[in-house]
This record gives structure tokens, sequence and C-alpha cells, in this order.
């Protein structure tokens, strides 16, 4: 039963984080990127599409493994309009970002009835892995980490570790941070404040993309033009985790612990027999984000030129 | 006084543009979708929301809730907070407001739908309070805590209606009692096409008034001013003796009584729609969003924004006639929101454009002393 909780925490939590990172890179980067649930929409769409073609084609694992980069492209690409509005025109980015959001969801089912009729893009999920050759035979932990997974799982733990080390331990991501923190201070040491910012929205669309497809394939066999919220959710994770990759990375797995129980709670015996409705359950994750908030919130550590333009004319 | 109204003037100007954009790029989706009949669906994008009386009304219905949740964003954004929590305000005020108008028959005919109203304002609030609080006490970014409230406030809303009022048959909430149902003040007698009329009701009036009354106290009053201080600079505000935390605490409690209201008036119009049994956030809530910010966050301007979005909800089911997908509506909106976020750079453009011109003027005026 834990072993069965822990498998589906991943599913929950593994989107959250790619996104939540992708969030990190573009705030950390001086913008707000509230267009995180419009991307994953976007990514979802193209890589689904994607699998939906190649399918029977190619074999399983490859064709998830393009469809990720498929998802990161068309995420990076649509982050671009995101990117020219915040950056180069110093728009409102709670505004672009918005516009994204109401536009991703009406283009994905335009084009799919434009492409095949309906607005429903069906795909085969033959992509879990019962158990990892090997990891997945060691005791305890094979079970709990190796056996029925996806590859995305280890592909969102490659991109946390990636993403402190780029944030934290290379020239790259200490100018993108010190963008977010003070541009002028950045700009008057030479760096391009605006080429930074660029990085920091495309890497945050590529990682949104990714987190959308992600989402998808182990809770669907079919792609319906939505990702039920979960980019506002991964925005939340991202405050929640403080603008840091490993907090973010402890508030992705609790939230996702605190999915699951109230998914899987009607497998428990002991639960159901309490005769308490399905609706108090799925409450409990907030709820409990809310009061953890609540004891742990006293300090923000926002970047502090987040969602200021910068115009290289002020002071 | 002339700058104000050149001010006024450029924030229009590039409202204006970037309709315009919003409406090129749809034709052009039109034409991509459809060629042959991409005019007539243009044609009824753009006037079918005037084809007749009744349509017209419809536009009125469908912006009433929108100008709500578009104000309770608007007025949030003041303080300098931004209201995301709409769908869970906007619900929970349904909820109350439709309990009301079920439960609470012993009521008489005229105080009935307004104990309604109230209710759904009180039920908004409280969940405007919750991020109201922590934000102001705890310092949690209230973003965070609007997305936790959203969430709560659906779960609760599903259990309430299925324990408390529901409709099996139709898979939603019951119908609100005669006596809380708004009154029509005489709509359905104008707003008609043939027989059928208009859902319109008192509810577009008490929407519009709400903004005037935004407007009075966001710009007349000592609380008003209170806000917009904590809004700019928050450490200032309270170092020049405001109660910031009271300002905060406020500024969440009315935007969510707004959002709150919208939810009553969309649900006790008697048009016959419940308050559905779903998993999604309610789509009025959001809509706040880009309605507030194509109004640029002024009061009027929410209403007209309001009434404007509605305009292309009722222009896009009459589009729907000629085959077209109600999707390109939402894809014209999200345009004409992505240009309206330009309005910085369209005002640079259009204040050198009119400098140049002063700046001849003033040349070819000293020309003529000569």
């Amino acid at each position: 039963m834990l072993y069965f909780i822990i498998q589906q925490m991943m599913y929950f939590s593994i989107p959250l984080l790619i996104v939540a990172l992708g969030g990190l890179f573009s705030e950390r980067s001086g913008v707000v990127n509230i267009a995180l649930e419009g991307i994953m929409v976007i990514g979802a769409f193209s890589g689904i599409y994607f699998i939906n073609q190649t399918q029977g084609a190619l074999p399983g694992q490859p064709v998830l493994l393009l469809a990720i980069l498929v998802a990161a492209a068309a995420g990076m690409l649509i982050s671009l309009l995101h990117a020219y509005a915040a950056i180069n025109m110093k728009a409102d980015q709670v505004i672009s970002g918005t516009a994204i959001n109401i536009f991703a969801p009406a283009f994905v089912i335009f084009v799919a009835r434009m492409l095949q009729g309906v607005q429903q893009i069906p795909f085969v999920n033959q992509f879990r892995i019962n158990s990892v050759p090997v990891l997945g035979d060691i005791p305890v932990i094979g079970p709990l980490l190796f056996q029925n997974t996806y590859i995305t799982t280890y592909i969102g733990v490659g991109i946390l570790v990636i993403s402190w080390l780029v944030l934290y331990k290379t020239r790259f991501g200490l100018r993108l941070r010190a963008c977010g923190e003070h541009p002028q201070a950045a700009d008057s040491v030479g760096i391009n404040v605006y080429k930074m910012r660029y990085a920091g929205v495309l890497i945050s669309g590529a990682l949104a993309g990714i987190g959308g497809l992600v989402f998808v394939i182990p809770t669907s066999t079919n792609f319906n033009a939505t990702v039920s919220g979960y980019g506002f959710l991964a925005l939340a994770v991202l405050i929640f985790g403080q603008w840091k990759p490993w907090r973010i990375a402890g508030a992705a797995l609790f939230f996702g612990f605190m999915k699951t129980l109230s998914a899987v709670y009607s497998g428990i015996p002991f639960l159901v027999g309490l005769g308490i409705p399905s609706n108090i359950y799925k409450m409990i994750p907030y709820v409990a984000t809310l009061i953890l908030l609540a004891f742990t919130g006293k300090t923000s550590c926002a970047p502090k030129a987040e969602g200021i333009p910068y115009d290289k004319g002020s002071r | 006084m002339k700058k104000q109204k050149n001010r006024d003037f450029s924030a229009l100007a590039s409202s204006l543009a970037a309709i315009v954009c919003g409406l090129l790029v749809g034709l052009i989706v039109l034409f991509i979708a459809d060629s042959g009949k991409a005019m007539q669906g243009f044609g009824a994008i753009v006037t079918g929301g005037i084809v007749n009386r009744k349509n017209f009304g419809q536009v009125l219905y469908y912006a009433t809730p929108i100008i709500m949740t578009g104000l309770s964003v608007g007025f949030a954004n003041k303080t300098g907070l931004f209201n995301i929590g709409g769908p869970g305000q906007y619900l929970a005020g349904a909820f109350a407001a439709v309990y009301v108008g079920v439960k609470w028959t012993f009521l008489p005919a005229g105080l009935h739908w307004i104990v309604a109203l109230l209710a759904a304002a009180l039920a908004g609030a409280l969940w405007g309070l919750v991020p109201g609080l922590m934000k102001a006490y705890s310092n949690v970014n209230e973003v965070i805590t609007c997305i936790m409230m959203n969430y709560i406030g659906l779960n609760m809303v599903n259990l309430l209606v299925r324990q408390l009022l529901f409709d099996q048959a139709r898979n939603q909430s019951r119908q609100p009692a005669a006596t809380a149902v708004l009154p029509k003040m005489g709509f359905d007698k104008f707003f008609v096409a043939g027989a059928t009329p208009s859902s319109v009701n008192i509810g577009i009036l008490l929407a519009m008034l709400m903004g005037v009354v935004m407007y009075i106290v966001v710009n007349k009053t000592k609380f008003g001013y209170e806000l917009k201080a904590c809004g700019y600079n928050r450490d200032a505000a309270k170092y020049a003796g405001v109660d910031e935390k009271r300002s905060i605490v406020l500024s969440m409690v009315i935007a969510g009584a707004l959002a709150g209201i919208g939810g009553a008036l969309y649900y006790l119009s008697g048009a016959g729609t419940g308050i559905p049994l779903t998993d999604e956030l309610a789509a009025e809530g959001f809509n706040g969003i880009p309605v507030a910010l194509l109004g640029m966050s002024h009061p009027i301007g929410i209403v007209f924004s309001g009434i404007f979005i509605s305009y292309l909800k009722v222009g896009g089911q009459s589009m729907q006639a000629f085959g077209f997908a109600p999707q390109i509506i939402d894809i014209i909106t999200s345009v004409i929101i992505y240009f309206a976020a330009f309005a910085l750079f369209f005002k640079l453009v259009i204040g050198r454009m009119r400098r140049r011109k002063e700046e001849n003027g003033v040349i070819k005026a000293k020309g003529g002393e000569e």
C-alpha cells in the first residue's frame, strides 16, 4: 500500500515540480510567469499529438522522449510571446500571462478540430515501466522508486538537480538571479538584462511545456485541452517553496502526497468506514497547505525586481 | 486638466487599437477555418450583439457576473493585491444566494432576493477574508492563498450542494424560489426577439451601480486614499499613519464580497441555471481578471470592458450558426488582452506623435509671427 501511494504520488508531484522549476527560472530573472497553465496546455497538446501521430511507427520510450522535446519546443515558442511583451514591450506581465492562459486552451481545441474533427486527442499509454532492470529488484527502494514508474520521473529529478546546479553553481545562474534582484546593478557590470530575462522565460516555457505532457501521460488516455489548473498549483508550489529549488521539491512532494491521500482513500477500508464525503478528502491538500503557510509564511524570499519591466533609462 | 484628458484619450486609443488587432487576428483565423464563410462569420461576431433587442439583453445579462468579478479584481488591485481568488469567492456567493433562495422562503417577496444578495456578499467576503488576514498578519503571498481558497470553495460548494440543494435529475443545484429571483424591471418586455425574452434583469443595473460606488470610494474618500497608499508603498503608508493591515484585510474582504455578489446575480436570474457539480473552477471567476485588465482597473472602464467581452461572447454564439468553433472568440479575446498589455508602448508612440505635432505646431505658429 505504501509503495502504491509513493508511486501515485510521483504522478502528481513530478509535473508540479517540473513546472514550478520552470516558473523559478522566469521569476528569478525578474519576469512573473502566470502563463504556466497556458504553456502546459500547449506543451501537452503538442507532445500528445506527436505521440498520437507516431505511435506504432516507433517503439514506446523513444516516442516519449521525442514527445518531451516537442513539448519543450512548443512551450518555448509560446513563451516567446510572453517574453516579447514583458521584456521588449515593458508590458504588465500579469496581463500578457493571462492572455496566454486564455489563448492556449482555445487554440488547441481549434487546432485539434481542424486537424482531426474532434477536440480530444487519444493516445495509448505504453510508457509505463513495470520495473527498472536491476534497480527495481532492490528490496524496499526498488518497489518504492523503480517499479510502476515512468521515465519522466527520473527526468524530473534530473531537472531538479540541473536547475540547482545552473542557478547556484554557474556564472549564468548568478547573472540570472542578479537580474531578478537588481537589474540596474547587473546592467552596470555589463550583464545584458534583456538577454538574461529572455533566457529565464524561455527555460520556463520549455519546462512548463514538458510538465504539461508529463502531467497528462500517467493520468489519462486522451488529452482534452486542459491540465486541470496544475499550472496555477505549480505557481503555488513555487511560492510555497520560497523560490528555491530544493524547497520547491519539498513543496511539490508534500502537495503530491496530500493529493494522493485524497485520491486513494477509497482503497483504505478504515478511511472509507468513517463515511466522510469525498469532497472533504479532496479539500485536504489545500487546507493543509494553507495551515502550513500560516506558520511558515513570515519571511518571503520573492525576487526583488520581480514583475517590474526593466527600463535602461530609469534609475 | 488638459494633461488628464490627454492621458484618458491615449488610454482609450490604445484599448481601441488592441481591439482592432484582436478582431483582425479573428478574421484571419476565420479565413483559415473556412474561407468561404469567413466574412459572414465575422459579420456575425461584430453585429451579433445588436441584431435584435433580445441579443443585446443577453449581452447585458452575461456582462453582469463578469463586471462584478472584474470590479473585484480591480478593487484588490488598488491596494496592490492580485485577487486570483475570484472563482472561489464567486462560487461561495453563488451557493449562499441559492441556499437562501431555496430555503428561506419565509421571507416576504420584496425582501427575499435582497437577503440572498447580502448572504452572497457575506460568503464572498469570508472567502476574501482568509487571504487578506494571511497577507496582513503572516505576510503570505495572496496569490497562493487565493488559489488554495478556490479549490476549497469548489469542493465545499460541491459537497454542500449535494447534501442540501441537490436536483438529482439535472445534476445541479435546485432553483431558487420565485421570490428570490431578481426583478426583471420590465426588461423582459423590452429585450425580446419575437416571443423569446432575454434573461437580463436588475442585476446589470446593480453591477453598474457598484462600479460607480467603487469609483467614488476609491477616488473621493479617505478610505480609498488609504487603500491606494498601501498599494503604492505599504511601508510608507504605515509610516504616514495608515493602518496598513486593516486596509489589506478590508480590501480583500470587499473584493471577495463583490465577486460573491457576482455569483448571486448570475444564479438568481431565473434563467434556469443551477450551480453545476464539477471539478472545474468557474470561468466567470477567472474572467474577472481579463475584464479588469482590459478596463485598466478603472471602475467605469471595467463596466465597459465587461459589456464588451460579453458582446463578443454573444457575437460568437451567432457566429456558430456558420459552423465555426466557439473557441475563436476566446482566441480573439486573448489577442485583445495581449495587445492591451502593450498599452505602455502604444501610449509612448501616441505621446511621441502628439509631441511632434505640437512641436510642428509651435514652429508654424512662430513662423506665422515672423
